[in-house]
């Protein structure tokens, strides 16, 4: 007996697909299930400057902190510059170079974010151990040291903390009416970072640790966005953010972090009225497709076989083409198992994958209309007394002939759904018809019809489970599973135990024993 | 009887020895026959041939048709026979036989009845060589050969046709047998699908037990209302011999011979076949199994054909089924 052979086959199938898909769950963050479309922001960062006619270098920090966002996909359109990459302070930065360069450039950042619910908390949760080292009390000039003394000490006299002491400041600075300490203050200060600079100055006199953010905001649809300076302040425990020029204490939904020291963004040598702007879309993507990316970004061997990497169209076959192991498993658990006769072995599993076309009442009705219409003729055939193979071929031809009928008349009448009749596998068809009539003639109609509606049955449950998006997720994403199917197989080719139809067939017996 | 034996009836199927499908091919077939030894049995010339220069009696054989062209000689060579059979060489489950029992005016005479011309013949035989009834439809011969006339003690309990006797060979044992009586209802035809009644026999004495037929047990015959129990085969011991002997020319391990009693002749090897029906086990009212599992024990199976037959006699009849 080859039993243990056989189990142990299955049992290394099983383990080795289990633990593949195992490991694409748990570590490439693949979903075992198919979910909702997530939302993707898509931003461009354009860094446009005239060139001076000699050796070009520009640079530009990139987003490392991301909370709540996951970063899918970037890339970089550089055209004739060379391109590095370095990190510096914990930033990455880009740097595109040129030996000459002329005219008017422009150099893109292109990049791709998904929303992530769940690490956001948790890279927050990560911050808030962040020490920060309070600042020196730093020396004012002495035109805006009374200034500055008389607000802080007003400030602190209305606060309690950290936050509250912030925002009793910033209600000052953006009062309607400033008062004219502010006023003094603000004389020199035009732009918005200039206003935080100043804020934070203000800020370092209480000894609260600040820090300058430049923050994009996510809008759909926005061409020509700029970073906007935020201000944030330790209160010991976390950042809070504020807006310099509302007082408002919360960053606002869909702001995207990016650049968090207050260093220079971009950076041009040897190019002059340099500009940077960014272009923002929106667009909603498949989980999958999304872990499917950033899994490729994470180098992942198993990945790089992945069925995702085929085209698109090529995809969309194997999306079906993957699905007739799991019906070659039901007709072996129908045949093997239950003992339900069918014609030809995998005749309903074609059956069934035409049904995915027409829809399973359409397909039903298409199908008995055709095998009907071809019973006719194929009796009308036998009369003419033709050799076996021309007579197929004359079915064959008929077969198709009444497909292209029914096609038209249909849609004459306004059904669209005769139109898919095309896709039904017009030699199985004949075959069917070839093999019903025989048995028609040696076995009686009933056995024949009795057959013809087994296959019907088998079919239209072979589509209901092919045509399953549960199971059309989990096979596609993990093909692996494929070997699970296959272990399954294996083991019930060893099945020796009776069919469900043999206890209707030796039921003589049975019923007699329970005297 | 266990009240769960009563609500899982394969338990009780089990119990009482009952074959099933995937066991049979499963553990036996496919244990015990091999592959390349099949076209022995599934082609019917071969078979014929091997028997005929092994000195088994079979059937004469009158014309081979291969391709479409002997079709017209044939009916030359036919000429001298009043009554015979045309079958696929390739045909399975009794598919696709005719039998000419003689002529008449207009051509030939069916077992039932009915007149078939010589143009209708001739188109028979094309479709057997186009593979009408071989599998997968592949081209096949039909073989004409002496229709036999069966011993008169089965007149009563056959309707146009001719009974014939499957045995069951197991590693050269015989362990199971039924004779298979042709009703108004299969044309004539001994199979059991085809609406012909099964009735087992005791290996020891020859004598028929119960029937099944539509798998229903039934004591007489549903057309001529004659009992079929108790009916004495004749020259059993000779058809034992004649089974085992058979066997021993296919090397299959586990085979269906199934044998005919001809009037003139005496007993004559029809056909074999390597994948018998389980049918035999309700005819028998007994499960293969146990028996199986018998012979499976045995460690050293005699050499000779008398020795065989006589293990074969262990089987005493008990109706595990009833």
């Amino acid at each position: 007996m080859k039993n243990w052979h056989v189990n142990l086959l299955s049992l290394a199938l099983l383990i080795f697909a289990l633990s593949l898909i195992f490991y694409k769950v748990s570590n490439l963050g693949l979903p075992l299930f198919p979910s909702d479309d997530i939302e993707v922001w898509s931003v461009e960062a354009r860094l446009a400057f005239t060139a001076k006619k000699g050796p070009l270098k520009a640079q530009l920090m990139l987003p490392t902190l991301l909370p709540g966002y996951m970063m899918i996909d970037e890339n970089y359109v550089s055209g004739k510059y060379g391109l590095a990459i370095t990190t510096v302070e914990n930033n990455r930065v880009v740097e595109w170079a040129v030996r000459r360069a002329k005219g008017d450039q422009v150099l893109y950042y292109h990049l791709q974010l998904a929303r992530e619910g769940a690490e956001s908390t948790k890279s927050t949760s990560e911050q808030q151990h962040i020490i920060v080292e309070a600042p020196d009390i730093p020396l004012y000039p002495e035109n805006i040291a009374t200034a500055i003394t008389a607000l802080l000490e007003e400030v602190r006299q209305k606060s309690a903390d950290v936050k509250t002491f912030t925002r009793e400041l910033l209600l000052r600075f953006n009062a309607k009416t400033p008062d004219e300490n502010i006023q003094l203050l603000l004389r020199d200060v035009t732009t918005r970072s200039e206003r935080v600079e100043l804020i934070r100055l203000v800020l370092a006199g209480a000894r609260i640790p600040s820090r300058t953010v430049n923050v994009l905001l996510l809008r759909e649809g926005a061409r020509h966005s700029k970073l906007v300076p935020w201000l944030q302040v330790h209160n010991e425990q976390q950042w809070l953010s504020f807006n310099p020029e509302n007082s408002k204490s919360k960053l606002p939904d869909n702001v995207l972090i990016w650049e968090n020291a207050g260093q220079t963004i971009f950076n041009v040598d040897g190019g002059k009225n340099s500009s940077l702007d960014f272009a923002i879309s929106r667009h909603t993507q498949e989980p999958v497709r999304l872990a499917e990316q950033r899994a490729r970004r994470m180098d992942s061997r198993a990945m790089e076989f992945s069925l995702f990497s085929l085209p698109i169209q090529t995809q969309n076959v194997y999306r079906i083409l993957l699905m007739v192991p799991l019906g070659a498993l039901l007709i072996v658990l129908l045949r093997n198992v239950v003992g339900i006769k069918t014609f030809g072995t995998f005749m309903p599993i074609l059956i069934a994958l035409a049904f995915r076309e027409t829809e399973l009442v359409w397909g039903i009705l298409l199908f008995t209309l055709l095998v009907a219409l071809g019973l006719t003729i194929r009796f009308y055939l036998e009369y003419l007394q033709l050799l076996l193979v021309p007579r197929l071929a004359a079915v064959l031809t008929v077969v198709i002939i009444l497909m292209a009928g029914v096609s038209v008349f249909s849609h004459k009448l306004g059904f669209e759904q005769g139109l898919s009749i095309a896709l039904f596998p017009m030699v199985i068809l004949a075959m069917t018809i070839e093999r019903m009539s025989l048995i028609w003639e040696e076995h009686g109609p009933s056995e024949a019809l009795q057959q013809g509606f087994g296959s019907l049955v088998v079919a239209s449950l072979g589509f209901l489970l092919m045509s399953n998006d549960t199971m059309e997720h989990i096979i596609f994403v993990f093909p692996e599973s494929l070997l699970i199917l296959l272990a399954v197989i294996l083991l019930l080719g060893r099945y020796t135990g009776y069919r469900l139809t043999e206890l209707w067939r030796f039921r003589a017996s049975l019923s007699k024993n329970a005297d | 009887m266990s009240f769960i034996e009563q609500l899982l009836p394969w338990r009780r199927m089990k119990r009482m020895g009952i074959l099933g499908m995937n066991k049979r091919n499963g553990d036996y077939i496919s244990a015990y026959n091999k592959r390349a030894l099949y076209p022995l049995v599934d082609d019917k010339i071969q078979t014929k041939h091997l028997a005929e220069s092994a000195g088994v009696a079979v059937p004469q054989l009158y014309a081979l048709v291969e391709i479409e062209r002997q079709i017209v000689a044939l009916f030359e060579k036919l000429k001298s026979y009043d009554d015979f059979v045309v079958k696929p060489a390739h045909g399975s489950g009794g598919e696709g036989i005719l039998v000419i029992v003689g002529r008449s005016q207009n051509g030939y005479r069916k077992n039932n009845g009915q007149i078939i011309s010589e143009q209708e013949l001739a188109y028979y035989i094309s479709n057997i060589l186009s593979g009408m009834y071989s599998l997968g439809g592949l081209p096949d011969a039909a073989l004409v050969e002496q229709r036999v006339k069966f011993d008169p003690v089965f007149a009563e309990v056959s309707y146009q046709g001719v009974p014939d006797i499957r045995t069951i060979v197991f590693r050269g044992i015989p362990i199971m047998a039924m004779i298979r009586l042709p009703t108004r209802q299969s044309d004539g035809k001994a199979n059991l699908h085809q609406g012909a009644i099964g009735v087992g026999i005791d290996l020891r004495t020859g004598k028929t037990l119960s029937g099944v037929w539509h798998e229903q047990f039934i004591d007489q015959h549903p057309d001529t209302g004659t009992s079929i129990i108790d009916l004495q085969i004749p020259n059993w011991q000779q058809i034992l011999y004649l089974t085992v002997q058979c066997s021993d020319l296919v090397g299959l391990g586990y085979i269906g011979v199934d044998i005919v009693l001809d009037h003139d002749h005496g007993p004559l090897m029809l056909e074999m076949n390597a994948r018998p029906g389980l049918s035999i086990q309700l005819a028998n009212r007994c499960g293969l199994l146990t028996r199986l599992e018998k012979v499976e024990a045995i460690k050293d199976i005699p050499d000779s054909v008398a020795e065989r037959v006589s293990l074969a006699k262990m089987f005493e009849h008990t109706e595990n089924l009833k």
